[in-house]
C-alpha cells in the first residue's frame, strides 16, 4: 500500500502544477506600474492637433487611459463596450491613439464610435513605451492623485469590466 | 522540364535565406549597433516572448531598438537602459532572469528536485538491499524449512 502513496503524491502535485500553469495567460505580465505616477506625457489631442494634453490636466479624477489604434483588431472587440460606457457616464475614458496615422485613427472612431473624452495622438509609440505597452489594446485605472491603480491587458471583456474595472473606479471615486 | 523546375525551387530557396537574418540597423555606426544588438540578445520581446528584442522583427522591438539606440547616443549606461526597460516592463523583460528570492523555485528548484531524486533512488536501493539479504520468515515456514532439511539429512543416511 505505501510503495503507491509516494509516486501518487508526486503525481498529483505535479498534476498540480500543471494545472495551475495551464490557467495562467503567459501574455499577461503583471505591469511594474502599479501604484506608481502615471508616467508623463504632452501630446497633441486627435480631433485638435493644436492643443496638447497632459497627465496633469487629469488629476482630481479617476479616470480610465485606453490604448488603442485603427490598425488594432482586437480592439474591434471590446470598442462597443467601451462605447455604452461612455454613454454610462460613469468615468471618463481618454484614449492613446498608439502609432496611428491621425485620418486613420479618426475615420476609425466615426464608423465605430468615439467613447473618448478625448485622445491623444501617441504617432512614435515612446509614450506607448513609458507606459509598458506592449499589447493593444491594454487599459489602465488612474486615480485622483494620478497614480496607476490597475492594467487591463487585452480587449476588455464584460466580466473584466463588471468584475475588476468599474468596482475599482466606484472605490476610486469614493476615497 | 523537372530540372527547370528544381533549379528554380533552389533559387527562390536560397533567396529566402538571403532575406532571413537579423533585423537591418537603422543607424550606421557599427560600433553603437554592436552594443545595440548585444543589449539586446538580453531582453525579451513582449509581444513574441520566447525571442529577445535582438532577434525579433516585432515593431515593439524594433522601437525598442531605437530608444536603446537613443539612450546609449544620450551616454546612458547599459545598466542603466536595463533599469528603465524593467521599470516599465517588469523582471519579466529580462530574457534571463535575476537570482532574487521569488526566483528562487526556477533557479534552485530542479537541483533540489534531482537532489530529492537521488535521495530517494539511494534510500530504496539501501533498503532494498537488507531486504534481500535477510528474508524475513515467519515461525511456520521456518518449521517447514526446518523439517525438509532434516528428511533429506536423514535421506542421505541410508
Amino acid at each position: 500500500m505505501m510503495r503507491f502513496i509516494w509516486p501518487l503524491a508526486i503525481f498529483l502535485a505535479l498534476v498540480g502544477f500543471l494545472a495551475v500553469g495551464l490557467n495562467l495567460n503567459p501574455r499577461e505580465v503583471p505591469s511594474p506600474l502599479i501604484d506608481k505616477p502615471a508616467p508623463a506625457f504632452s501630446l497633441p489631442v486627435l480631433h485638435a492637433p493644436d492643443q496638447t494634453l497632459t497627465q496633469n490636466d487629469l488629476k482630481g479624477q479617476v479616470w480610465l487611459l485606453n490604448v488603442w489604434a485603427s490598425w488594432c483588431v482586437s480592439c474591434r472587440q471590446e470598442h462597443p463596450l467601451l462605447v455604452e460606457l461612455a454613454q454610462a457616464n460613469v468615468v471618463p475614458i481618454y484614449g492613446l491613439n498608439y502609432k496611428d496615422e491621425r485620418n486613420a485613427g479618426m475615420q476609425w472612431l466615426s464608423d465605430h464610435g468615439d467613447p473618448y473624452t478625448a485622445s491623444i495622438m501617441d504617432a512614435d509609440g515612446r509614450t506607448g513605451i513609458e507606459y509598458g505597452v506592449y499589447g493593444v489594446p491594454e487599459t489602465f485605472v488612474i486615480d485622483k492623485q494620478g497614480v496607476i491603480r490597475h492594467k487591463h491587458i487585452g480587449p476588455i471583456t464584460r466580466e473584466a469590466l463588471e468584475g475588476k474595472l468599474l468596482p475599482m473606479v466606484r472605490e476610486l471615486n469614493a476615497s | 522540364m523537372l530540372r527547370k523546375l528544381l533549379l528554380g525551387l533552389v533559387t527562390l530557396l536560397a533567396t529566402l535565406t538571403l532575406h532571413a537574418g537579423q533585423a537591418v540597423p537603422a543607424a550606421d555606426d557599427p560600433v553603437l549597433e554592436e552594443r545595440v544588438t548585444e543589449l539586446g540578445h538580453l531582453l525579451r520581446c513582449l509581444v513574441c516572448q520566447n525571442q529577445t528584442i535582438a532577434d525579433s522583427h516585432a515593431e515593439l522591438a524594433i522601437d525598442l531598438k531605437n530608444e536603446i539606440r537613443d539612450m546609449m547616443v544620450a551616454g546612458k549606461s547599459d545598466q542603466e537602459i536595463i533599469d528603465f526597460m524593467v521599470a516599465r516592463y517588469g523582471d519579466f523583460v529580462l530574457y534571463k532572469p535575476q537570482v532574487k528570492s521569488s526566483t528562487w523555485l526556477l533557479w534552485f528548484g530542479p537541483g533540489v528536485l534531482l537532489l530529492l531524486g537521488v535521495g530517494a533512488l539511494f534510500y530504496k536501493l539501501k533498503r532494498r538491499a537488507t531486504e534481500v539479504t535477510a528474508p524475513e520468515l515467519t515461525e511456520e515456514q521456518r518449521r517447514k524449512a526446518h523439517e525438509l532439511l532434516s528428511q533429506r539429512a536423514g535421506g542421505e543416511q541410508k
